[in-house]
């Protein structure tokens, strides 16, 4: 019965997959999780697959019992039933032995990993990043470097109800922002992730961060990109955040550190000269007045 | 005492077996069948309401850009689905089927205080009828998602304490429901049917029982400090007043994890009852299913913290709840093994009840396995609040929870109506929702892996195709569940009589020593110690 | 269905009633409650459209009662019956249980996590340092941002030693009044049993009188209000709710006690009574955690 219906997915996968080309992205990044460009989201994945193939291995067991019962003792095929196997302590021992040594064997490597993401040791750089209703303000502590990263114009122009626009010839539609943040590689990033008015969540797949953005307290993620990997990383925010949850991305443009550190220069220079009062733009004051609320 | 004047007319043609007539026979309900029948009539009802919901969910999510509805209804609908499959279907049809066979199957004449019983459904319409008003209100309905975390809750407009209201209904209903089903089973028993004895459906339902009774009250007063932060100025879930967001969503999950296997360890029963009947052969390891069970809902209420990994929890927390949520695979394990073996050697054959068991037990356990690959913190911090988690989710409650449901009706509705379904229309039915089910759910695990998240009424380009795909499985599940009622009603309008008790040869229990359709009281005089040994073949 | 002619009850059967109108009233009279609160809170009437509910519940209460303690006088519960009740009591007080059991975990949450916490302890360092710099996390508090209390946002809290002691006393005293009474009923010494069931019900409303007073005394003079930060919510969140069942459970005794007046129960069969008992001892339990974990520690 099974086969039936699982040929019925495989069928609609293929006719599916046969559009997939039509899409910048490859196949492969559209059916199973990124690896990312750093150490732990590696370390992450590896993870996945792990438990990913135990189970496909314990799938095959344990279906593979099922469906050979299902085919070979069919009434219709004139099979008497046994009666008299009713219970066995002993096989009830033995498939709770081994599912627990199998637990253990993916609870190690996942305790170790896990160890290893709470390190926020040793961090070069900190930043404050702040979700509100709806977007993101990150702020370079004691780098005089503070903004408001939000949805594309672009998109927030698309995305409107029955637009008219289609998303397809939006670049990066949904998944763009008017100030990406910007970050070195190769260099120990600490995140100070808050909320200002609801719980929102810090997601760059990419760099197997996520940490929820919560009101009133602090939570610490890092991120350590490859040295050799610069580019555009795209996430979203991960908690249900009220009407435009679904609208506030994240970006991160990663460069080398001597790039990073000439724009965090001048950044700070623009924003040093700008701070005169009338300039900071209404809304930008109101939220980050709601944005932290104890500054003052 | 106009009561007893009434009661006396009652009686007097219940001797005759006359059923009450009129509107009175549902409004006053004390019978165990009567409340049943209403349950499940309800459930399905609402398992359309919230159904149609999703229909709009899936057809929002067709293809990129917002065609349908804005942003704030679409977080809505998500809302208000999952509120009514979880608290107006999956539970009410779990109610409703205890109240069907559990004093059947137990040598009861009725449920043990049956005018608890009516008031425990009758909490529910009043209920739900208050949740679904929501939808007019200004503001709008709930948009928070059906998990109500705080501050987000908290911005609901009128709609906020109608929910929250309408949720203290719903746990007295499920309270007094469950106190209903301990009594049953701990006092009602026929002499000789001992604990042991007990088929699977009655004690799976005990436990759950057992949890409703602990967690529900928990949830009423998680929301009742939704309500006080709301209205009167506590702050149980404001940093500023020295309370967390998160505080919420420990309490919550308390409830909220228990909650899941409140869906799910009935249908363990089901299933239990249906595989060996099928199968001509006894249960294998009846007494390690019932360990197991027992196992599960022990361990259901220290993993509640599995729902939140990315919170930011100590270390320590982290790894005792991964550990701990790891753990139950095992009892469940032992289930899925137990079963596995009750097929083997058996004599099969495949009447609907036995395909929707069978479905269930291949597509549970795939639910099961991303279950446990969500435990392992470091991934699910890649799949938390993706659609990985949907898929998960879905893959346990539908051909989980729902398929049990209906394989359930369908192995019971003869005996209830003494009639027989059309079983090629019902065998219809199961082989276009197994396979609409997996495209409908299947492709969602790709889209969460790939980066979607869940709750958004609109996605990047690139997750457009499994979008697609996942919205024509929903739509097709969606319209094969038109076939479910309408087999009902034909059965019940003209269906095949069933001779003798027995529909199914194999079928062992109480319920089958009753004729069918069975009486309107169920054992006015207790069977006999013979009939119950017979019952319980192992 | 044989059971139960009022007159010539046949205790081998297990009573079925037929037909309540009962639970579809008491489900509607809920309804209409939950409709009140609802119109209430959202402004659409005044506090007066919590009445018809309120009425509703107490028409329902009474005509449900009325019947069952009808039939039981009548002799048409057996014991079966009566095992049925009183597992059902049991299991809902376990339900009551559990109730409280979310306030007293939210109890235990601010004080050993979210309080440490935002006071800079444990994993959260960041927290106090980036937001909430001046704030040392130390219990009783109304937070960081020092919400509620008096204008210049101080309060007080009641010592344990004082009123509450007196109240402990008070309900603890009762306890034993009322098992007194159970033992006079088992003895059929109706004397003492009405006496000490007076007393209980008594000493019961004493005690509500009491917390009325010391709630007054907090929001007038301490400035510990429910608004009162996190100190203030726990607070009056669980002796509000505690308080609210021992009112509830004092009403109980004194209608237990008219009926006891009019001559009901027996030494053998008087499941009425041992519900109440249970209740109050309920109450009376949580109020011991209430008193050592919100007023003493
Ligand atoms: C019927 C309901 C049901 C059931 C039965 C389960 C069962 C399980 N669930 Fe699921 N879960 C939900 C309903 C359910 N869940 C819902 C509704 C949510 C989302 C809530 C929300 O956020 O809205 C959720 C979310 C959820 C999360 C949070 C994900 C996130 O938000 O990040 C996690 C994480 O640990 C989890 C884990 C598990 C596990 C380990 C099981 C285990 O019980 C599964 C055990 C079964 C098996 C493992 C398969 C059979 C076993 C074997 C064949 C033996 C051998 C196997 C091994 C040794 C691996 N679930
Ligand atoms: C038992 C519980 C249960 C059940 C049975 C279902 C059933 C279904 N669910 Fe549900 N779902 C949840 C519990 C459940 N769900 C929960 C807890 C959530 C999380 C909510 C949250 O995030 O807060 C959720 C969220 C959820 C989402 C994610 C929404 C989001 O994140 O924004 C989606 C999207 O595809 C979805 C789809 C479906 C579909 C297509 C069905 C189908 O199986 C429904 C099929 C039934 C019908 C369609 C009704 C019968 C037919 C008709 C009414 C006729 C009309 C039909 C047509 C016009 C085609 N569900
Ligand atoms: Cu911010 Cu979701
Ligand atoms: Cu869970």
């Amino acid at each position: 019965m099974m086969t039936r219906s699982n040929r019925a997915v495989a069928l609609l996968a293929i006719a599916a997959a046969a559009a997939l080309p039509a899409h910048a992205e490859s196949g492969w990044s559209l059916l199973n999780m990124t690896q990312g460009v750093t150490d732990i989201s590696r370390k992450i994945y590896d993870l996945h697959m792990l438990i990913f193939w135990v189970c496909v291995a314990i799938a095959v067991v344990v279906f593979g019992a099922m469906l050979y019962s299902i085919v070979t003792f069919r009434k219709s095929q004139g099979a008497v039933a046994d009666t008299t196997i009713v219970h066995n302590t002993r096989v009830e021992i033995v498939w709770t032995a081994i599912p627990v040594v199998i637990l253990i064997a993916m609870a190690v490597p996942a305790a170790r990993t896990l160890v290893e993401i709470e390190d926020t040791t040793r961090t070069e750089l900190t930043i404050k990043v702040t979700g509100f209703q709806w977007g993101w303000n990150y702020d370079y502590l004691d780098r005089g470097v503070s903004f408001f990263s939000r949805l594309d114009p672009e998109s927030d122009h698309a995305r409107e109800l029955a637009s008219g626009i289609d998303p397809n010839t939006i670049p990066h539609y949904l998944l763009n922002v008017d100030h990406p943040l910007v970050v070195p590689v190769g260099t120990k990033v600490r995140l100070l992730i808050t909320g200002a008015d609801v719980i929102h969540s810090w997601w760059v797949p990419a760099f197997g961060v996520k940490k929820d953005a919560i009101p009133g307290f602090v939570n610490e993620a890092w991120f350590n990109i490859d040295a050799d990997k610069p580019g555009l990383y795209r996430g979203q925010c991960a908690e249900l955040c009220g009407r435009d949850h679904g609208f506030m991305p994240i970006v991160v443009d990663a460069r080398s550190k001597q790039e990073f550190e000439a724009w965090l220069k001048d950044k700070a220079a623009e924003q040093k000269q700008a701070a005169t009062p009338e300039s900071a733009p209404a809304p930008t004051a109101s939220s980050t007045t709601t944005a932290a609320p104890s500054k003052s | 005492m106009a009561e007893h004047h009434q009661a006396h007319a009652a009686e007097h043609d219940e001797h005759h077996d006359h059923k009450p007539h009129g509107w009175r026979r549902w409004v006053y309900a004390t019978n165990h069948k009567d409340i049943g029948t209403m349950y499940l009539i309800f459930a399905c009802t609402m398992f359309f309401i919230g159904g149609a919901m999703a229909m709009v969910i899936r057809a929002e999510l067709f293809k990129p850009g917002m065609q349908l509805v804005d942003p704030q209804l679409f977080n809505s609908m998500t809302t208000m689905h999952a509120l009514l499959m979880i608290f107006g279907a999956v539970m009410p049809a779990w109610t409703g089927l205890a109240n069907w066979m559990i004093p059947m199957q137990v040598g009861a004449p009725d449920m043990a205080l049956p005018r608890l019983n009516n008031f425990s459904f009758w909490i529910l319409p009043f209920a739900f009828s208050i949740l679904l008003a929501t939808l007019f209100v200004p503001g709008g309905a709930p948009a928070g998602g059906w998990t109500m975390y705080p501050p987000l809750m908290l911005q609901n407009g009128a709609c906020f304490p109608m929910v929250i209201f309408a949720i203290h209904l719903m746990g007295a209903s499920s309270i007094l429901g469950a106190i209903n089903v301990v009594v049953t089973i701990m006092n009602m028993r026929a002499p000789g049917m001992t604990l042991l004895r007990m088929p699977l459906f009655v004690w799976s339902w005990l436990i759950t029982a057992y949890l409703l009774i602990a967690v529900m009250p928990v949830l009423a007063g998680a929301v009742t400090m939704l309500l006080t932060d709301h209205f009167f100025g506590t702050t149980f879930f404001t940093a500023a007043g020295g309370g967390d967001p998160v505080m919420f969503q420990h309490i919550f999950w308390f409830f909220g994890h228990p909650e899941v296997y409140i869906l799910i360890l009935p249908a363990f029963g089901i299933v239990s009852e249906i595989i060996p009947t099928f199968s001509r052969k006894p249960l294998f390891g009846y007494e390690a299913m019932v360990y197991a069970t027992a196992s599960i809902a022990f361990l259901s209420f220290i993993v509640w913290a599995h729902h939140m990994f990315t919170v930011g929890m100590p270390l320590a927390a982290q790894l005792f709840f991964m550990l701990s949520t790891m753990l139950i695979a095992i009892p469940t394990g032992v289930k899925v093994f137990n079963w596995t073996t009750t097929l083997w050697k058996g004599s099969l054959s495949f009447e609907p009840p036995m395909l929707f068991a069978l479905a269930f037990l291949f597509l549970f356990t795939i639910g099961g396995f991303s279950g446990l690959m969500l435990a392992i913190v470091p991934a699910d911090y890649q799949y938390q609040d993706t659609y990985f988690v949907v898929a998960h989710f879905h893959y346990v409650l539908v051909p989980g929870a729902i398929f049990a449901i209906m394989g359930g009706v369908y192995y019971w509705l003869p005996k209830w109506v003494g009639n027989m379904y059309d079983q090629g229309l019902a065998k219809w039915h199961f082989w276009l929702s197994t396979i609409f089910v997996n495209v409908l759910f299947f492709p969602q695990h790709f889209l969460g892996l790939a980066g979607m998240p869940r709750r958004i009424p609109d996605y990047a380009v690139q997750f457009t195709d499994w979008n697609m795909v996942s919205s024509i499985g929903g739509f097709g599940f969606g319209l094969s569940q038109l076939l479910f009622p309408y087999i009902i009603i034909q059965c019940v309008k003209s269906g095949q009589k069933v001779l003798g008790n027995k529909p199914w040869e194999g079928a062992h229990g109480l319920e089958w020593e009753l004729p069918s359709p069975a009486p309107y009281h169920s054992w006015e005089t207790p069977p006999s110690d013979a009939l119950i040994a017979k019952g319980a073949a192992h | 269905m044989a059971n139960a002619h009022a007159h010539a009850p046949d205790s081998s059967r297990y009573y079925i009633p037929h037909h309540s109108p009962w639970p579809i009233i008491g489900s509607f009279a809920l309804f209409t409650v939950m409709m009140g609160a609802i119109a209430y809170l959202n402004d659409w009437a005044s506090g007066w459209s919590f009445l018809p509910g309120a009425l509703l519940v107490f028409i329902m209460f009474f005509g449900w009662f009325h019947v069952v303690i009808g039939e039981n006088q009548h002799g048409i519960y057996n014991t079966q019956v009566d095992r049925s009740f009183r597992m059902g009591m049991m299991w809902f007080i376990f339900s009551e249980v559990m109730f409280f059991a979310a306030f007293f975990g939210a109890l235990f949450y601010a004080r050993t996590l979210s309080v440490p916490w935002l006071g800079g302890q444990g994993v959260k360092v960041f927290t106090n340092f980036v937001l909430w710099p001046s704030f040392e996390g130390t219990w009783p508090t109304n937070g960081p941002a020092h919400v509620g209390g008096r204008p210049d946002s101080s309060f007080n809290v009641i010592p344990a030693f004082s009123l509450p002691a007196i109240n402990t006393a008070i309900l603890l005293t009762s306890g034993v009044t009322i098992t007194i009474a159970h033992h006079a009923l088992r003895a059929g010494h109706r004397g003492t049993l009405a006496l000490f069931l007076a007393l209980t019900f008594i000493l019961g409303f004493t005690f509500v009188g009491l917390q009325a007073h010391e709630y007054g005394e907090a929001y007038r003079e301490l400035g510990l209000r429910l608004s009162t930060g996190i100190y203030g919510s726990t607070f009056f969140m669980l002796t509000g709710f505690h308080g609210l069942h021992v009112t509830i459970g004092a009403i109980m005794l004194l209608i237990i006690w008219l009926r006891v007046l009019r001559g009901h129960f027996t030494p053998q069969r008087h499941f009425a009574f041992e519900a109440v008992a249970w209740y109050w001892h309920f109450v009376d339990v949580v109020w011991l955690g209430l008193f050592i974990f919100v007023y003493w520690l």
